[in-house]
């Protein structure tokens, strides 16, 4: 069975206590044994079990039968082939966010394969079980029901334990106070600006954007069409100008998920190349 | 009154030595530990004030030297419980006139420690949401249950008997003044009845078996905010062991700084015998061996595989960018403490105590080690991090550094510096007493 957490996570509830019988004193015995039970149920139950579960399964996609909490679940696809690493995605973002330069949400990173060299853009992945939620000790990073995980600056205490746990490299902490004149100011986990100093920040996948049904600023911003996005609900992805069937596109083209073997299930998805093949 | 011990002779002024009016050189080393643990607030202050960015830190490398504070000072805290419970438990009879020492550098490192947790963060004014919005999952919650946990434990462990040693110290001849009414207010009605004495003995050996296991917990749950990320040279089954160890052995090396500091400045030669200091060097010795032994087996484990991202943080870390740095801490923090140890000639009170003093530096050297090497590798591509601390991260260390002594001194004015009242029951149960 998949299912999404809600918003915040909810607190959940404790395994009962063993209740005695009118008249019977709980033992010692029975006390420390409630109390491990409860203490190892907040430990593993508590923490392993309670997972953002989804969406590995392209044949649930494809059939439309995920049990999913909202009415989209986004995804992000970039199509390598189409990537010649021009690093307009970076300044369309920060742009987009009011980042300073040294500010990257989305990094391309120039790598070395058998086929040579190719460019990786790098975001936040979105994950299902994400190491960066898990580890948060103020309930500051949270996955909102379309899956996107976003950072509440105000309640951010600036541990910076979530980017620690990232894989990915993705979070960036907000060192310096950040000027932005004033009515370009937003403030809300979807959409900060600007980033508050001494509190970590990351790719929000600009659903701002996307509830207003607009597209994320690195896919306006990138002139090889090669990002995407998709809906895991609906089925479908598309760079701007052209859609596809998204568990079609996926599986017609090997895509893969970065240093999916840790178990983070990201939702963004790579077909693999070194900007060869431009014709489309 | 009714004493059960009578007491041996010069205890009690030796116990109260600190306590006397000091000499010149003395006033002036601790003026000078007051300005720079003054400086060094004052550095804190400022980075509060001003923000994060007068750090060093960075996005690749986001934990710099607070972190390796964090870690080493509470590590230090730990061989005083150490030095203090597993003696205790195991009788060892030499543990008497250093026990005190041990439990208050536990608690000076201890509490000195907890602070860097609040340096090291973005928003340290937030961190009451780590009560009100608890994230159970999270390592960082676990650390501060733990760490909370400790000092508590420390403070108990510190003042227990300490109650005991303020009554039974409430009418040693050259107590006046605010100090008298301190040490009668302080002893709590202790008259050292035998009930008194049973009631004390019983909760301090239930509170020895207690801080055992809690200290392993919270150095375990400390490494935890390391290894449970997916970071290679972090993310290790040897971790909490590891960190238990280093922690041990660290504070061992420190309790023996301390002690033979205390011992020479307020001549306490006749009490702190020789041995008890040797005992000390033979168990940071034995530690160091395990250290050792636990170094080698992670640098075996990780190396030998050669996974990429690991094999090049290896080299680096023993051929490379941080060779000098990593056999500096193997000679330092290992070899020369061994060899000196090991040594008929060199193992005296002054050579157990430059190697005490080698391994505590070193331990220091080997947290950085720990912590930074592993940030500055990226994970999927980009350039290699580096890491300088700034003027201010290294002012609030040195701050920091010079207040654990100051707060030892500051302890050792207003408690007994020597547990009179175990001394004297070890000594009457052993028939030494006159």
């Amino acid at each position: 069975m998949i299912e999404m957490s809600g918003q915040r996570r909810t607190p959940t509830p404790l395994p009962q206590m063993p209740s005695p019988a009118p008249g019977e004193e709980v033992s010692r015995r029975q006390f420390l044994g409630a109390l491990g039970a409860t203490g190892a149920y907040l430990a593993f139950g508590g923490g392993l079990l309670e997972r953002v579960l989804a969406t590995d399964d392209l044949d649930a996609i494809a059939a439309g039968s995920l049990k999913l909490a909202a009415d989209h679940q986004w995804v992000m696809i970039f199509d390598l082939r189409r990537c010649d690493g021009c690093r307009d995605c970076i300044k369309g973002c920060q742009q987009q966010h009011h980042l300073t330069e040294d500010d990257e949400w989305i990094k391309v990173y120039e790598l070395t394969g058998i086929q040579g060299k190719y460019t990786m853009p790098v975001l936040c992945m979105q994950c299902e079980s994400a190491p960066c939620v898990r580890v948060c000790p103020s309930r500051a990073t949270y996955h909102r029901p379309d899956g996107v995980i976003v950072v509440d600056q105000n309640v951010c205490i600036g541990c910076r334990m979530c980017m620690a746990a990232c894989p990915y490299d993705v979070r960036v902490f907000n060192w310096e106070e950040q000027s932005v004149p004033e009515q370009y100011h937003h403030e809300s986990p979807e959409f900060q600006v600007p980033q508050k100093r001494g509190t970590v920040s990351k790719c929000t996948l600009c659903v701002h954007l996307l509830e207003d049904g607009e597209f994320p600023a690195c896919l306006q911003s990138c002139t090889m069409e090669a990002i995407f996005v998709g809906d895991l609900v609906e089925d479908v992805m598309s760079n701007g100008r052209e859609t596809y069937i998204l568990s079609q596109y996926l599986r017609q083209n090997d895509a893969f998920r970065l240093r999916s073997e840790l178990g983070t299930r990201p939702r963004v998805y790579y077909v693999a190349g070194h900007g060869q093949d431009l014709e489309f | 009154m009714t004493a059960i011990h009578p007491s041996l002779p010069g205890l009690e002024e030796a116990a109260l030595a600190p306590m006397r009016r000091s000499g010149r050189g003395y006033r002036i080393g601790v003026l000078l530990l007051a300005l720079l643990t003054a400086a060094g607030i004052g550095a804190f202050i400022y980075q509060f004030s001003t923000g994060i960015g007068v750090t060093g830190m960075n996005d690749q490398v986001f934990w710099g030297i607070y972190t390796v504070d964090l870690v080493t000072l509470i590590g230090f805290s730990y061989g005083g419980a150490v030095v203090s419970a597993i003696l205790r438990l195991t009788n060892a009879s030499w543990r008497g006139p250093i026990s005190r020492l041990a439990e208050g550098t536990a608690l000076a490192t201890l509490a000195v420690g907890a602070v860097f947790p609040l340096a090291s963060d973005g928003h340290p004014e937030r961190v009451w949401r780590l009560v009100t919005a608890m994230q159970i999952n999270s390592p960082i919650m676990w650390d501060m249950v733990a760490i909370v946990t400790y000092l508590i434990a420390t403070i108990i462990l510190f003042a227990l008997p300490a109650v005991a040693d303020l009554g039974r110290l409430q009418a040693a001849p050259g107590l006046e003044g605010w100090r008298r009414r301190w040490f009668r207010a302080g002893a709590f009605g202790w008259s050292g009845t035998a009930g008194q004495h049973r009631v004390l003995d019983r909760s301090l050996t239930a509170l020895a078996i207690m801080i055992v296991p809690l200290a392993v917990m919270v150095h375990t749950v400390l490494s935890y905010a390391f290894s449970l990320t997916s970071r290679p040279g972090w993310h290790s089954t040897i971790f909490g062991p590891y960190f238990v160890v280093a922690a041990i052995y660290s504070g061992v090396a420190l309790v023996v700084v301390v002690v033979v500091a205390f011992r020479r400045i307020h001549h306490l030669e006749r009490w702190i015998p020789e041995r008890a200091v040797m005992n000390l060097g033979y168990l940071m010795a034995a530690l160091g061996v395990l250290y050792g032994y636990l170094l080698f087996t992670e640098m075996t484990t990780e190396g030998y595989v050669g996974a990429e991202a690991t094999e090049r943080l290896m080299y680096a870390l023993l051929l490379d960018r941080w060779s000098v740095l990593f056999w500096v801490f193997v000679a330092v923090g290992l070899v020369v403490p061994l060899l000196i140890i090991a040594f008929r000639r060199t193992r005296t009170v002054a050579g157990v105590t430059v190697a005490a003093g080698l391994v505590a530096g070193a331990l220091f050297l080997k947290r950085f080690l720990m912590f930074i090497p592993p940030l500055t590798e990226p994970q999927i591509g980009g350039e290699i991090g580096g890491y300088t601390p700034s003027w201010v991260e290294i002012m609030v260390t040195v701050g920091a550094l010079a207040a654990i002594p100051l707060l030892l001194v500051g302890l050792f004015k207003v408690v007994p510096v020597l547990a009179v009242t175990e001394m004297e029951e070890i000594a009457a149960s052993r028939g030494e007493m006159t």
